[in-house]
């Protein structure tokens, strides 16, 4: 199905808004669930079958709260950053290949516009944190802006130690190169470079820290800072916030999809490649998810020990190797 | 710790650091109640901390004096809600004492059962409330279920699930049955089961482990100054325990170490607590399996309580501490004085100490190992 370029990317940015939502809804239904599994109870049992209405009632719960802005909130800021929040996410979909021709935009540059446009979302945290105006979200978004500039650079080196070997920043392109079989995928391919393995743990944690997620929630960290950033927003505030962190999630996961897991390519040869690539997706998604419910949350001084101590150096290491490799070979 | 940080408040007043106040509470996540904490804080790092309590102030003491002491019965499980059964036991033993009853064994042996399977029951508690302090919330449902295998147990006798008054002056208001003796051996059975689960999963992880070693340290001579006991004293590797020192009820005949551990960090006091949920399992065992036959209450108890003029005192292992009270009594049907020391807070007023110079995070991790029940902070 080719339609004409306008409609073309028209369509296809109403199916990336439409598919963002749909996670962001349905991925906090299945949150609550994977972490009602692992608690022992049944979860959202209420609303709709297996509680699957519950998203919905949600969504129009906070949309009759009221925004509340407090007077001493710097109004225009406070207001601008959940909208800041979540179109980096979106952006960031429209490069990302959902299958052999399921693409918004076939962009040579995609994977750096996939890293320009993610590290707008600390920016807004920030902003949402600052324009509150409350101790503990400037404390949070203090801590989310170290957080990111730490973790986003043994990211970059993973992603530049990748792009060696591989030779194109088209995300498109990563992906053809992993076909034939699971072992032609990245994450496997250890006779192009022995890392390859490394490489995807140190860009798992990576994408953990980035995204907020438990272990690495500092941006949140309920137990001390509230809610942290997010203390001041009410309604729908507090939920395009919510939204943005599902969101980014599935870009985290998209990418790491495309990088190491042969993105639409099938390991057995059937159903069609989008499918795969969303199973693959989910099942990063739910390790993320995972982790969350398993493990305490670490200390802020520790998580940036591990990136500067551990992650940079090992990622700086990893691409000398990988360039002395490449050099040798 | 990052080494070498000036976070000593002198160093501070020589060379001004911007610094400003962080209000943690008294509606806060991490305070579990109504505490206030003012933190004056540089950066993340604690320079002073200074807890404002009264918020939950309900005058036991003054009730004490104002009623009979049949009337002040329902009042002491409610000063800490957690540990009710060694509340209520030090209530009925200072009157005892006043009164001169002998208490019948059995009645001893099942007080000494329901108490400790209440402590157990106040370690669950705190044992998923401080994980979830450090952002681990699968373990609180997993406390809570076993916890609630203890809360039916005991409804089943008491008749309640939270603040019992199941203690007279003289004995019980009822016996236990056959299903409780039963109900409790198997859960002796569970309990072991689960604690095995819950090192291997809890204490072993290494972020937890991170978080918790090394981080606010008690000395035991802190713990002398502000007079702190329980499980605080004891993770700072000083043995004392109400049930071995001052023996009262029929502990000394039983079996069971007083677990402490000299480091008197953070995780020093988590596994004293899980080495307490384990020794309580071996009295409860040992209670069980000696328990006599015989009446639940004593013969001779005057239906007015009216003790002699005197001074009295009696003090139990609660599961925080040293809880004690001091009855002061004319010889009419109402206490002069009921001084009641809880030991929630001594160990609350050592925190500005202890905290000063921590990260805010590490500061809440210490106040979440101290085991605060904020009522009997202020009762």
């Amino acid at each position: 199905m080719i339609l004409p370029e306008p409609y073309r990317l028209i369509a296809y940015l109403v199916g990336a808004l439409a598919f963002v939502g749909l996670n962001a809804a349905y991925l906090v239904w299945l949150e609550r669930k994977v972490a009602a599994r692992f608690q022992r109870r049944p979860g959202p049992t209420e609303v709709g079958p297996a509680g699957l209405l519950q998203p919905i009632a949600d969504g129009l719960k906070l949309l009759g709260k009221q925004f509340v802005v407090w007077p001493h909130a710097d109004r225009v800021l406070f207001r601008l950053a959940p909208a800041f929040v979540l179109a980096p996410a979106l952006m960031c979909l429209a490069v990302i290949p959902f299958g052999h021709a399921l693409c918004a935009r076939d962009f040579n540059l995609g994977l750096l516009l996939v890293f320009a446009f993610g590290s707008v979302n600390v920016l807004a945290i920030l902003l949402g944190g600052w324009a509150s105006r409350n101790k503990y979200s400037v404390i949070a978004a203090a801590r989310v802006v170290s957080q990111n500039v730490a973790y986003e650079i043994p990211m970059l080196l993973v992603v530049t130690t990748l792009l060696l070997t591989a030779g194109t920043m088209n995300l498109r392109e990563l992906v053809q190169q992993q076909a034939g079989g699971v072992w032609n995928w990245n994450l496997v391919k250890v006779w192009v470079n022995p890392l390859m393995p490394v490489l995807f743990l140190i860009f798992y944690v990576c994408m953990l820290a980035e995204t907020n997620r438990a272990p690495f929630d500092m941006a949140e960290a309920e137990s001390e800072l509230v809610a942290g950033a997010f203390t001041e927003y009410a309604g729908m505030g507090f939920g395009l916030f919510f939204m943005a962190e599902y969101a980014n999630i599935v870009v985290g996961a998209s990418v790491a999809t495309v990088l190491f897991l042969g993105g639409w390519h099938s390991p057995v040869g059937v159903m069609p490649g989008t499918f795969w690539f969303l199973v693959k997706l989910y099942a990063l998604v739910f390790s993320v998810m995972w982790v969350r419910w398993t493990f305490p949350r670490t200390q802020f001084y520790r998580l940036l020990n591990l990136s500067w101590k551990l992650l940079i150096p090992a990622g700086l290491g990893a691409l000398l190797f990988t360039a002395l490799i490449l050099k040798l070979r | 710790m990052s080494p070498g940080h000036p976070t000593d408040s002198s160093v501070s007043a020589a060379a001004p650091r911007e610094t400003f106040v962080l209000n943690v509470g008294p509606q806060h996540p991490a305070t579990h109640g109504v505490l206030r904490l003012k933190l004056t804080m540089d950066g993340e790092y604690v320079l002073h901390a200074e807890p404002v309590i009264g918020y939950a102030h309900r005058m036991h003491e003054k009730m004490g004096e104002n009623r009979t002491y049949v009337q002040f019965l329902p009042n002491p499980s409610r000063i800490d809600y957690l540990s009710a059964m060694h509340y209520m036991h030090a209530y009925v033993c200072v009157v005892e004492r006043a009164l001169g009853i002998e208490v019948p064994p059995r009645a001893e042996y099942i007080r000494v059962i329901t108490s400790e399977l209440n402590r157990i029951a106040s370690h669950l508690v705190w044992f998923g409330a401080f994980l979830l302090d450090l952002g681990a919330f699968t373990p609180l449902l997993y406390a809570f279920d076993d916890r609630e295998k203890i809360l039916d147990l005991l409804e089943a006798v008491t008749g309640s699930r939270l603040t019992y008054c199941y203690y007279r002056f003289g004995g019980l208001c009822n016996d236990v049955d056959e299903q409780f003796i039963e109900g409790t051996r198997a859960f002796v059975k569970h309990m072991r089961g689960r604690l095995g689960m819950y090192h291997k999963l809890v204490t072993e992880n290494l972020i937890l482990r991170k978080r918790l070693e090394g981080i606010g340290v008690i000395s035991a001579e802190l713990c002398r100054k502000y007079g702190a006991t329980g499980p605080v004293l004891r993770g700072s590797g000083v043995p004392c325990d109400v049930r071995k020192l001052e023996p009262y009820s029929v502990y000394p005949e039983f079996e069971f170490d007083v677990p402490h551990f000299a480091e008197g960090d953070c995780m020093a006091r988590y596994k004293v607590r899980m080495e307490e949920i384990a020794q309580s399992l071996r009295i409860i065992e040992q209670a069980i399996a000696k328990l006599p036959p015989g009446p639940v209450m004593a013969e001779k108890v005057p239906r007015v309580i009216k003790p002699p003029p005197g001074d009295y005192y009696f003090a139990v292992e609660a599961a925080r501490g040293r809880f004690a009270i001091r009855l002061v009594s004319d010889g009419t049907e109402v206490p002069y004085r009921l001084k009641l020391r809880t030991p929630s807070f001594s160990n609350l007023a050592l925190f500005g100490e202890a905290a000063r110079g921590l990260l805010m995070q590490d500061a809440l991790a210490l106040l979440g190992s101290l085991d605060l029940v904020i009522p009997d902070v202020d009762r």
